[in-house]
């Protein structure tokens, strides 16, 4: 792997809405209210942005989302354009806006999502829409679910390393403490062991509490280039990225066990100029207990088989060895489709910056962000740290 | 509400049409010599158009399972439980299943099981399909 330069971007502001059920709420109005939060963040107005990256919304299927959006607010850049990656969508935004910025291209992206897909849309259409990843021959017509290809990952990770099902469930109780300190989560009521082993069975291994929430909510995020950056309120420093992509479908995973997460961590870190024992804080997206699991010891947090251990041990809760989702990740602050996975980018940004109130992490100084798409198709991996 | 059927396009239509003879074909690169399960005009791993059919035994390994309690649409939320299975077939390829047939939920990983083909829809389409070799 060659060494590439150290990325010169800054995140300038972040917001995101409010979570969980909106009644009332539209997908074009969580992208507004989220970019009018995260400009007010930034000390910018919407004449500066020069550049916007939308994602998608499942309420609001459109070709041109990014162009939506920008009529919608007023918005006149010089590049737009959407990014349809799943749960990568945010970090591959991101991803794109640092270059945007570091190739002069533009002085200040926008990278905004958000969807109402709870009520908006019913559960039942929620969970056919997201079934769409699948093969629409070779894995439709079989009655493949997200949880169901999910499911096939954690049979065969239990297969593997035998691990408890009190080491699954402490992935989803570790995330509901930490969401029971943010006041914005959607989920906030004391989770057990208990609790998680004994909800209904979806798909098996896989239950109920193993799996991420439905919610509507929105985020924004605004990248600004090194020098365009020093008139913001309290800019982040992106330090490195990466990309890891092998499949799309389950069925061509090169492997069940071992994911583009691991390649693009080790891009991302490389870049930076750390390692993992050298990160404060992680912001991972946690669609299921599996997805995260993997993706801690893919990423090389842990060794194989021992997330689980680790988490039941509280080395991920705050005040552990390596604290992650400290805002309660997408299984208990909320998950609104491209915009769940930028919750994670606004948290690890108020980490850096030390505003994350009663889930501080002490001393955070280099964050780690990491989205997937499909099934554990698509990675995107972010180094983080202090201006 | 019925199941869904596939819809065979130019790449797919000889590995359906094969299932509808009870044959279970894969597509094998003559150039480089991988076989690959979803069917394509070119290798995913020299990129040769030069592609063959073969013929699979009617043989497998399940490398994962999952017994389905929650389906994505009404029409599989009518068949619940039912077994979605990953499985290694002799010709080379992972292909996803289901695990039909008697006792579907006491399947391992590593059993081995045999292709059957089960027919859907009121014209009786051909699914390829998993079934326990329980004798």
């Amino acid at each position: 792997m060659t060494t590439r330069k150290q990325h010169t971007a800054r995140i300038t502001g972040v917001a995101d809405t409010a979570m969980g059920e909106l009644p009332g709420s539209t997908a074009m109005g969580l992208h507004a209210e989220a970019t009018t939060a995260a400009l007010k963040d930034a000390g910018l107005t919407a004449a500066d942005i020069d550049g916007v990256l939308c994602g998608y919304s499942m309420t609001m299927p459109h070709l041109m989302l990014s162009s939506v959006f920008c009529e919608y607010y007023g918005l006149r850049p010089s590049f737009n354009t959407a990014i349809q990656a799943g749960g990568a969508t945010a970090c591959i935004m991101l991803a794109n806006a640092v270059a945007l910025v570091e190739s002069g291209a533009c002085r200040h992206v926008l990278c905004v999502t958000g969807d109402n897909r709870l009520t908006g849309m019913t559960r039942d259409g929620a969970v056919a829409a997201l079934a769409s990843v699948g093969h629409p021959e070779f894995e439709q017509p079989y009655g493949m679910s997200v949880p169901a290809a999910y499911a096939l990952v954690a049979q065969a990770y239990l297969h593997q390393y035998g691990i408890s099902r009190d080491e699954l469930s402490a992935i989803s109780v570790a995330a509901r403490a930490h969401a029971a300190l943010h006041p914005k989560a959607y989920k906030r009521d004391p989770l057990s062991l208990a609790d998680v082993a004994n909800s209904r069975v979806i798909a098996s291994p896989l239950r109920l509490l193993d799996c991420c929430l439905i919610s509507d909510g929105g985020a924004a995020v605004i990248v600004s280039a090194a020098d365009a950056a020093r008139d913001t309120r309290k800019p982040v420093r992106v330090l490195g990225s990466g990309q890891g992509h092998t499949h799309e479908h389950i069925m061509a995973a090169p492997s069940l066990t071992d994911f583009g997460c691991k390649t693009s961590s080790a891009m991302a870190f490389d870049q930076a100029g750390v390692t993992a024992a050298e990160i404060d804080v992680a912001e991972i997206y946690d669609s299921f207990t599996i997805t995260l699991l993997t993706e801690l010891e893919s990423i090389g947090f842990f060794e194989k088989g021992e997330a689980g251990k680790a988490a039941l041990a509280g080395d991920i809760s705050l005040g552990g060895r390596l604290p992650v989702n400290t805002h309660g990740g997408l299984m208990s602050y909320g998950h609104s489709g491209a915009a769940g996975g930028a919750f994670h980018i606004v948290e690890a940004a108020h980490q850096l910056r030390g505003e994350a109130d009663a889930r501080q992490v002490a001393g955070a100084g280099l964050a780690f962000v990491h989205g997937d798409g499909g099934i554990l198709s698509a990675h995107c991996s972010l180094v983080l740290g202090q201006e | 509400m019925a199941l869904p059927l596939p819809t065979p396009n130019a790449d797919s239509r000889p590995y359906w049409d094969a299932a509808q003879q009870g044959r279970l074909v894969v597509q094998h690169c003559a150039a480089c010599g991988t076989v690959q399960a979803v069917p394509r005009g070119c290798c995913g791993n020299c990129q040769s158009p030069a592609l063959e059919w073969r013929d699979s035994a009617l043989r497998g390994t399940v490398a994962s399972f999952s017994v389905v309690h929650r389906g994505p649409t009404a029409a599989f939320r009518n068949s619940t439980p039912y077994v979605l299975a990953l499985i290694d077939v002799a010709g080379g390829v992972r292909l996803m299943l289901n695990i039909i047939g008697p006792g579907p939920d006491e399947v391992q990983i590593g059993e081995e099981v045999e292709i059957t083909f089960e027919p859907r829809g009121e014209a009786g389409f051909q699914m390829p399909q998993a079934r326990r070799i329980t004798a």
